[in-house]
């Protein structure tokens, strides 16, 4: 088992939401979040004063998936979420211990 | 009085009085997250304490009933606690509604300081310095610009361009010079945390200026008609100059530089609106709001820290739209007891007058607002430590929180 994390640009929440049900996902997390990377932060002016501001606000979303999963649903949200400029974002994978669904207790892939 | 008179004024001190939070508003959403709310608080004060004050001493102190008109420096102690004041004379009230209507004003003045002070000062000391300010400030340098020894001199002041904006304006540089700069200014920004709200705030500034402009002709007549047209136009010249500066200096037309070009086509159309005409009030407009999109850059240049921009705001704004009625004054239309400007044919003469209220005031204004902030200062202290400064007001001061993230 694994958990797919992902941060991608907030516009592209939509289209990577829609490709992830067509490919069968059951559930996924979504959090805004701030950071910066390569694209780091721009600047506001207010009153002919510059403010800098560091960080860019981005989607972060986690999905559970099988191992036979992860390079496929990897795939779909890469392709969904690319716009080819700079700040698209990263995805990686995390190993999983163990899964739980709270209302049934069911245990580990049947809890995806 | 008049029945119309009556109903009008009446009306324009309601707009008055709903100009306070809009300038709660206009404040609040250029100031933190963590400090809206003492920022809110700070305004609502001048509501609560101002009105009772002035019906104790404060109308009486500045002079404003007839029977002190020709007071030169302050007015009296005649009508303290509203002694003789009612409505069974023959004025039917007009005396009453005066002094409602200027109540208003005596608010919203000490208000206007507290943006230049946000984010830092404590709220028990403001709460002294606003209503002392009022007292020893606002009245003495109302009296002389209505009907005291600047007034009868000849100098024009409207609706309070002098003895408001000019006023409050250096008052609000005095206590910043005392105050100190906010931590981390002007290293770190501190940008505005709602541009709505600052919208909102502009929009209902610009409502209840109908009242402040058009309202001080203390009746409904076509002095207050052309009050009104002028604060119309000049507000809206001012936003687009202070807007296209922005445009062209910065790249971008911005909400603030078209909120900030209102609020100083406001001001500075204020000593002029019952005298000028025709086309004067756009070109009072532009000019303030071209001076003033420049003139808050001062601040960061001479490193006084003016938190939300007063002093090129009000002061600046105030004192532009003041002088400049010493070139548009036009007699033609308000009456012969009016000085007619330079491009109205009447010479320097008027100018020498704006120029000679403005700086009484100025001087009196910031002598006497240092030493408030100097006394207040050492003894219960003006300023927050730096845990509460850093932490928010709202919190500390206030024990709220404006914005809770959940729930």
């Amino acid at each position: 088992m694994k958990l797919i994390t992902a941060v991608i640009k907030p516009f592209k929440l939509d289209d990577v939401k829609g490709v992830l049900k067509d490919a069968g996902i059951q559930g996924l997390t979504v959090s805004e979040v701030q950071g910066f990377g390569r694209q780091s932060g721009h600047t506001e002016v207010y009153r002919g004063t510059e403010y800098t501001i560091d960080f860019v606000p981005k989607v972060k979303f986690e999905v559970l998936v099988d191992d036979a999963d992860v390079d496929r649903i990897i795939e779909v949200i890469v392709a969904a979420a690319r716009t080819d400029k700079i700040g698209d974002g990263k995805v990686w994978v995390t190993d999983v211990d163990q899964i739980v669904r709270i209302r049934t207790g069911e245990l580990g892939t049947d809890a995806i | 009085m008049d029945a119309g008179d009556a109903a009008w004024v009446m009306i324009s001190a309601a707009l008055v009085l709903f100009m306070t939070p809009g300038l709660a508003l206009f404040y609040g959403g250029m100031d933190r997250t963590k400090n809206v709310l003492n920022m809110l608080m700070m305004n609502f004060w001048c509501l609560l304490t101002i009105p009772i004050l002035w019906a104790v001493i404060g109308y009486s102190l500045a002079g404003a009933n007839g029977d002190d008109f020709d007071k030169k420096y302050i007015g009296s102690l005649d009508f303290a606690f509203l002694k003789g004041l009612g409505i069974s004379g023959e004025d039917g009230g007009a005396t009453l509604i005066t002094l409602v209507f200027l109540a208003m004003f005596a608010v919203i003045t000490p208000a206007l300081i507290s943006g230049a002070v946000a984010d830092r000062m404590k709220f028990s000391a403001w709460a002294i310095f606003a209503p002392v300010w009022m007292l020893l400030v606002f009245a003495p340098v109302f009296k002389w610009i209505y009907g005291g020894w600047l007034g009868s001199r000849g100098s024009l002041d409207f609706a309070g361009g002098t003895a408001i904006h000019v006023n409050a304006g250096i008052a609000a540089l005095a206590v910043v010079l005392v105050l100190g700069k906010r931590k981390g200014w002007p290293t770190e920004g501190h940008p505005p945390h709602n541009m709505p709200m600052v919208m909102l705030g502009t929009g209902i500034l610009w409502f209840g200026w109908f009242g402040f402009n058009a309202g001080s002709a203390l009746a409904a007549n076509g002095t207050a008609i052309q009050a009104f047209l002028n604060t119309f136009l000049a507000a809206a010249a001012g936003g687009l100059a202070w807007g296209v500066v922005e445009k062209l200096r910065d790249g971008h037309f911005t909400n603030l530089g078209a909120a900030s070009g209102i609020v100083v086509g406001l001001v500075a159309i204020t000593p002029g609106a019952g005298f000028v005409s025709g086309m004067s009030p756009i070109y009072i407009g532009l000019i303030a709001g071209v001076v003033c999109a420049f003139a808050v850059g001062l601040k960061n240049k001479a490193g006084y820290d003016d938190a939300l921009d007063v002093v090129g705001v009000h002061f600046v704004g105030g004192l532009v739209g003041s002088l400049l009625i010493g070139f548009f004054s036009s007699p033609d239309y308000f009456g012969s007891d009016v000085k007619a400007g330079l491009f109205e044919g009447g010479g320097l003469s008027l100018l020498g007058e704006q120029a000679l209220a403005n700086g009484a005031t100025i001087i009196y204004s910031f002598v006497v607002t240092t030493l408030i902030a100097l006394a207040l200062k050492a003894t219960i202290g003006l300023r927050v430590d730096e845990e509460t400064e850093v932490g928010g007001l709202d919190l500390a001061e206030h024990a709220e929180t404006a914005y809770h993230g959940t729930n």
